[in-house]
């Protein structure tokens, strides 16, 4: 099988131009007749939603949330990035591009990520005629701020609610077409499965969360938009409910999942403080404008308050690896030095695993009222969850799983393999290759969402027309909801003794050490030796207690867990396969002397796209090369 | 950490509700008040009793899911959501009582979940600016005075949590629509759909079952987004105009 992205010909900057100019159009009376199928209501998901409700095409879109406003997009703290040069500091659309294939590590591909660059003006347009109340200067215009990975300012914001206030626009204009009758919307709604009919996307199976209803929903194609993977390791910076559960059954169901090894560890979150705990808190990268990270130079020191530490004795030591980008390093870079100066034991506070991000400095040069105008929700939040005052005192920071740049492969057009089946937003694995720069999650998701499937979706649709959209009473869907349903039984059929959340975090865990912020193959043969050992004593002793036709968070949980045990092989297979280290994939075996990543160009620009072949058989890798006929590969140097 | 939960239980909207008495021993100071209830109910999976349900998702008090009422009060002691309390606010031995959001246009839908879509139909009532994708001008061409921007952002904060409605004594959800009106009736994108939009949020307010402000600003002292009851004065003011407007045959 080849995998053709359906890139356009011609030059970079000119490849969408051209698709938009040729791309095939569908009549407004045709665009009644089609029905699309949304699953996620985030930036992405809501977005496309909108858009394509606007256009004349009838949605149905599903959320597992009580609400669509409530999309884990929402959490997005620091800013959206694009290209407006606003700030006449030089930036530009390539710039932006450049920036975002280095960032990744050159491992996206080229044609989507000058797309995302050229759409981005775009968005900012958008989003401010639809109310989005961005940061201003006192002369009225828009204000930026830097990011991780960028020389320039490019980044908007909205207070340390960015990803809020961009989702509310979208739920905003989500609402209107729901007013409007183009969409239906579906809440507490959680898709269990994907429908084949002939090959191709026509269906999903969903679970009413408070009937417990199983039922189809048949459609002319099938947008999944679903958001990351993040949940694998138990703990991380992602929503309770956020899962892999959508994109994985696509995967069953013959979906290529791309890179799933590529993970992002983030590297200003709360550490940990105890076993108890269900989740973990971002603080913005955007706070790295402002604050420097340290850990004390000797181990002597570690145990040591802050304040008795003097600045002689301070290792800054992204200012002193990076010169040129400092503490605005990239977030993979950021994250592993960290680990570094932690795994020396040089770490602060409860394990000694934390750095100090502190802003002392800035408050001198700034005064705290400039600093607390910036961020005083973050610093806040901090002081609730430690109890600590970080005007007062450095904040203590360690990485945390944040992002997911794997996801289901798609071509130009968004489309996966499977023919009607686009995916949207972080749940595919496009634009930001093996590592994500900071603030491009939301790009991207309203890129997809706005700007990228409302123009591609038509290439699918127009081979579509005259075909009759199957019924949910045909044979595919009955067959696909019998399946559904006996899982479902099976879960509440165990009666064993184990909690869900005990092989949630079990595996979280295992993940979390053999295929976290470093890798090696011994860690990562060992997990896929222990995973399906744990599968299987889930499925012999997980205790999933009440029914199935009952609002039941339980068994809502078993089932992403079920799915969790198994993609976790998945992600270290990917790891282990990929004999190199690139972005948020560091392998130990492949590091420089001072402990930078080696990547393998030779060997291994290429995506990896993995195919289902069964239950418990090992998957195949497919390869998509990554042709680079503008960027000349380089090493990824921040120094 | 010890203490006694008085919890209350509701299998559906129609069946009848009661408090049931649970124990949560061995509480860490610093864990969430929703860890706290992921503890308690671990254990009472292991003694083959179904966990207490309740609504969380982001867990950093953004997405506006929690919605407990903690000893009478909703979200509970302190400013912020309910995920964002941390049991060291508590003195050990506490008698903590955990109710669902209360207010009629939030049917029970288990246990300490309630159903607000109340409030995603007002919205959809007109809680938008109508733009079509990919029309918009570009992002500066209307300069937006920083101060007025920053008033709109403080009224855009509110993260829809409900808690408003299920303080006040009327389950009024003005402070919630007042934010809306506030928000998008300040930036001058907004002003076009102005009267309507005041107009058609407070009928279906009204439509949904809620109540009538009667200034207690229960709502405000309960805000985690700290939304100032002084939005239900604008959004009075903006809906009396456009009443009289509408009164008279004006152009809305």
């Amino acid at each position: 099988m080849s995998l053709d992205p359906k890139i356009p010909a011609g030059p970079l900057d000119q490849k969408w131009t051209h698709f938009k100019n040729h791309a095939k159009l569908i009549s407004p009376a045709n665009k009644r007749k089609f029905k699309i199928l949304i699953v996620g209501s985030g930036l992405a998901g809501g977005a496309a939603a909108a858009t394509l409700g606007e256009q004349g095409f009838n949605i149905e879109c599903f959320c597992y949330q009580d609400s669509p406003r409530r999309a884990h997009s929402i959490a997005a703290q620091g800013g959206i990035n694009a290209a407006k040069n606003y700030q006449n500091d030089g930036d530009s659309v390539y710039r932006l591009f450049y920036d975002t294939i280095k960032g990744g590590d050159f491992r996206s591909r080229e044609a989507n990520v000058y797309r995302l660059a050229e759409v981005s003006t775009s968005i900012i347009d958008q989003c401010v005629a639809q109310g989005v109340p961005f940061a201003r200067e006192y002369g009225g215009l828009l204000a930026n701020r830097s990011f991780g990975g960028a020389q320039v300012s490019r980044t908007f914001y909205a207070r340390g609610q960015t990803g809020q206030q961009l989702l509310l626009g979208t739920y905003q204009a989500l609402s209107a077409q729901v007013a409007a009758g183009s969409v239906k919307m579906f809440p507490r709604t959680e898709m269990l499965d994907l429908v084949l009919v002939d090959g191709h996307a026509k269906g999903i199976v969903v679970r009413d969360m408070v009937t417990g209803e199983i039922r189809s929903h048949a459609g002319d194609a099938v947008l999944l938009c679903t958001g990351g993977y993040g949940n694998v390791f138990y703990l991380s910076t992602n929503a309770k409910g956020c899962n892999v559960s959508a994109t994985y059954r696509a995967y069953k169901r013959g979906a290529l999942f791309a890179n799933p090894c590529y993970t992002q560890i983030h590297p200003t979150c709360i550490p940990v403080s105890g076993e108890y705990q269900s989740k973990l808190t971002l603080m913005s990268e955007s706070l790295r404008n402002d604050g420097r990270v340290w850990a004390p130079k000797r181990k002597e020191d570690a145990g040591k308050l802050p304040q008795e530490i003097p600045e002689e004795a301070r290792d800054y030591f992204l200012e002193r690896k990076y010169p040129s980008y400092g503490n605005l390093a990239p977030r993979d870079i950021s994250s592993r030095s960290a680990k570094e100066a932690c795994d020396e034991g040089r770490g602060v506070g409860p394990g000694g695993l934390g750095v100090y991000l502190d802003f002392a400095d800035s408050i001198n040069r700034l005064t705290r009222p400039v600093i607390e105008e910036r961020y005083s929700n973050l610093f806040e939040m901090y002081e609730n969850i430690t109890g600590e005052n970080a005007y007062e005192r450095p904040m203590r920071i360690y990485p945390a799983v944040h992002y997911t740049m794997g996801g289901l492969w798609v071509d130009y057009n968004l489309m996966s393999n499977i023919p009607g089946l686009h995916v949207l937003g972080e749940a595919n694995f496009s634009d930001h290759g093996a590592n994500r720069l900071g603030a491009s999650a939301l790009m991207q998701g309203l890129a997809d969402g706005y700007f990228v499937i409302p123009y591609t979706i038509g290439e699918y649709l127009s081979t579509q027309f005259g075909k009759p959209r199957p019924q949910t009473t045909d044979a595919a869907f009955q067959q696909t909801e019998r399946e559904v349903r006996g899982r479902v039984q099976q879960l509440l059929d165990i009666k064993g003794s184990r909690t869900v959340d005990s092989f949630h975090r079990e595996l979280g865990l295992l993940i979390w050490d053999k295929c976290g912020m470093a890798r090696d193959r011994a860690g990562l043969e060992s997990a896929i030796q222990r995973i399906p050992q744990l599968r299987e004593e889930f499925w012999k002793t997980v205790s999933v207690l009440g029914k199935g036709e009952t609002f039941n968070q339980s068994l809502e949980k078993a089932g992403r867990v079920a799915d969790f045990l198994e993609f976790g092989e998945l992600m270290c297979r990917d790891a282990l396969d990929r004999e190199e280290s690139c972005g948020g994939h560091f392998r130990t075996e492949y590091q420089t002397p001072d402990g930078e990543a080696v990547r393998d160009d030779a060997n291994y620009h290429f995506v990896s796209a993995w195919r289902h072949e069964g239950d418990n058989v090992p998957p195949t890798r497919l390869k998509e090369p990554l042709a680079y006929e503008h960027v000349k590969l380089a090493t990824r140097s921040y120094k | 950490m010890n203490f006694t939960l008085r919890v209350w239980r509701q299998n559906g909207p129609a069946e009848p509700g009661r408090f049931e008495e649970y124990p949560a021993l061995d509480i860490p100071a610093d864990a969430s008040f929703l860890e706290m209830l992921d503890i308690v109910n671990e254990g009472l999976i292991h003694k083959g009793v179904e966990p207490v349900q309740f609504d969380h998702d982001c867990r950093e008090g953004i997405c506006g899911t929690c919605s407990l009422t903690i000893d009478g009060v909703p979200h509970g002691p302190g400013r912020g959501t309910t995920c964002q309390l941390y049991m060291r606010k508590f003195q050990d031995r506490d008698v903590i009582t955990i109710e669902p959001f209360r207010a009629a246009p939030f049917p029970v839908v288990r246990d300490l979940a309630v159903d607000r879509r109340a409030f995603d139909r007002i919205i959809q009532s007109g809680g938008f600016i109508s733009e079509r994708t990919g029309s918009a001008p570009d992002a500066n061409a209307t300069p937006i005075p920083k101060p007025t921007a920053d008033f709109a952002m403080d009224a855009a904060a509110c993260i829809g949590c409900a808690a408003c409605a299920a303080a006040c004594p009327n389950s009024s959800a003005m402070l919630f629509v007042s934010a809306k009106i506030g928000h998008l009736g300040l930036l001058p994108q907004g002003i076009a759909e102005k009267n309507r939009r005041v107009l058609n949020l407070v009928r279906t307010m009204d439509e949904e079952g809620f109540g009538n402000c009667s200034n207690y600003y229960a709502c405000e002292a309960v805000c985690p987004a700290g939304i100032p009851a002084s939005f239900i004065a604008r959004m009075n003011r903006e809906y009396t105009a456009a009443s009289v407007k509408e009164a008279i045959g004006a152009t809305l």
